[in-house]
């Protein structure tokens, strides 16, 4: 079994997911390891660094008993330049039993589970997919809202980079909810996903702010490079950050959620309201993660 | 499909008809026809077609049908037709289709991992043939016809 991408995920597997996370979210909370993969070993291969999500999944895999091999920085680590990544997944499914991986390019992981029969779990590849992300963020919703169809979701800030709003709006996609996409004009999602969206049944609306009364508001970071000049940058980021002041313009029942880290497109001055949910969403990386590595890897 | 021919009959050879006007320049290029190959090829542009306003039609002497690509030609005039010629006589008409892989057009993302000197074929599958639309097995995006043209 791969977790490469939710657009394939079926709502029937992410309901697994959900239901396994729920019963680890305790365990989680604990810090009791179990033993369910006690033998086990889990490769995390970071082409692209990522402290947080190798940690959370080498947190994940060491609560259920097992073990972790693996590296963090391509240019310290034992991956030569020029070897291609179907020799290094070649080589190290010898290793281990799974393989986490993060890579730059888009594909990089439906790519790996060709060329290896061990289960492949995709911690991002470009700007495609980042499916786990993706879990972890509908339990929060499931979990704090208490169900996902009926709700009303808007994804903000970079739609087009950003391969988190990516892989949830896929996954939400299989429930029954409305999207609003809210973004600068030059960061709209792609047509592709709205038309994927749009046949899969589900309601779209694209906006350029974040004032909204959805219940939840996931706000993604919008990042300089992605503009010419900085003064541009200035003016359109502005719009896409939570302060005290453009908090009274989010409705009161409006669940305020995002992937972290955050830079200055959340004030910590709001941390305290009671909206804001996005540390509740970033400690329930490890359940979510501890689900799935059981269901790849468990007997 | 006589009075074209009546135009200037080829003995052996293939002739490609029902071209959609105007794209001849995009097949030729596909075609790899050069000094060294020195088959000698006849383009004819707006003729009158029977069934659908007009086409263009080209004529290639001593070419196999096995030396062209057929699914870079589909892509680009998906409602063609190949005609066979020996000794002045179609011996063979086929209409072509657009694949439902396609895997000789490189992936128009140029950070797929398809793209990064890996031993993979491209491997584009055909959503929709009318207009085309193609999406990237690996790195998922989708693309249109124009998209996919320009790589061919
Ligand atoms: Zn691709």
């Amino acid at each position: 079994m791969n977790i490469i991408s939710t657009r394939h995920m079926k709502r029937s597997f992410i309901e697994e997911v959900l239901e396994r996370t729920k019963k680890m979210d305790p365990v989680a909370e604990s810090k009791k390891q179990l033993d369910i993969l006690e033998g086990k070993i889990l490769a995390t291969l970071f082409f692209e660094p990522s402290t947080r999500t190798n940690l959370s999944f080498t947190t994940a895999m060491k609560m259920l008993g097992g073990t972790v091999i693996g590296f963090d920085n391509p240019r310290t680590s034992s991956v030569k330049k020029g070897e291609t990544l179907a020799d290094t997944i070649r080589v190290v499914q010898s290793y281990a039993n799974a393989i986490v991986m993060r890579h730059p390019n888009e594909g990089a992981a439906a790519l790996a589970a060709e060329f290896t029969n061990i289960p492949i779990i995709n911690a991002g590849d470009g700007s495609n997919q980042h499916p786990t992300q993706a879990l972890l963020d509908l339990y929060t919703i499931l979990k704090e809202k208490h169900k996902i169809d009926g709700l009303e979701i808007t994804l903000a800030g970079d739609l087009k980079y950003g391969r988190t709003i990516h892989s949830l709006a896929y996954a939400l996609g299989k429930f029954d909810v409305s999207i609003v996409f809210a973004s600068p004009p030059a960061l709209r999602i792609q047509r592709w996903i709205i038309n994927d969206l749009k046949s899969a049944g589900i309601s779209v609306k694209e906006t350029d702010n974040i004032e909204t009364t959805s219940d939840v508001l996931y706000l993604t970071r919008i990042q300089k490079e992605r503009f010419p000049d900085i003064e541009e940058y200035q003016k359109v980021a502005s719009a896409y950050v939570l302060n005290e002041e453009s908090l009274k313009k989010i409705g009161k029942e409006t669940m305020i959620m995002h992937p972290l880290p955050r830079v200055n497109e959340i004030t910590p001055e709001i941390d305290h309201d009671k909206r804001a949910k996005y540390f509740v969403q970033s400690s329930y990386g490890i359940p979510t993660r501890m689900a799935i590595l059981s269901m790849v890897m468990g007997d | 499909m006589e009075k074209e021919l009546k135009v200037k009959k080829i003995k052996n050879g293939i002739v490609l008809d029902h071209l959609p006007c105007g794209k001849v320049l995009d097949i030729i290029k596909i075609l790899n026809i050069d000094k060294k190959t020195g088959e000698t090829v006849s383009i004819l542009m707006n003729v009158e077609s029977a069934s659908k306003g007009k086409k263009d039609i080209i004529k290639i002497e001593n070419k196999k049908l096995e030396d062209l690509n057929i699914d870079k030609i589909a892509i680009i005039a998906p409602n063609a037709t190949v005609n066979i010629i020996k000794d002045f006589q179609v011996v063979k008409k086929r209409k072509i289709r657009i694949p439902d892989i396609i895997d000789i057009i490189n992936c128009p993302n140029p950070s797929c991992i398809t793209n990064q000197k890996e031993p993979v074929k491209p491997k584009l599958l055909v959503e929709q043939t009318e207009p085309l639309k193609a999406r990237c097995y690996y790195c998922e995006r989708v693309f249109t016809k124009e998209e996919l043209v320009e790589n061919i």
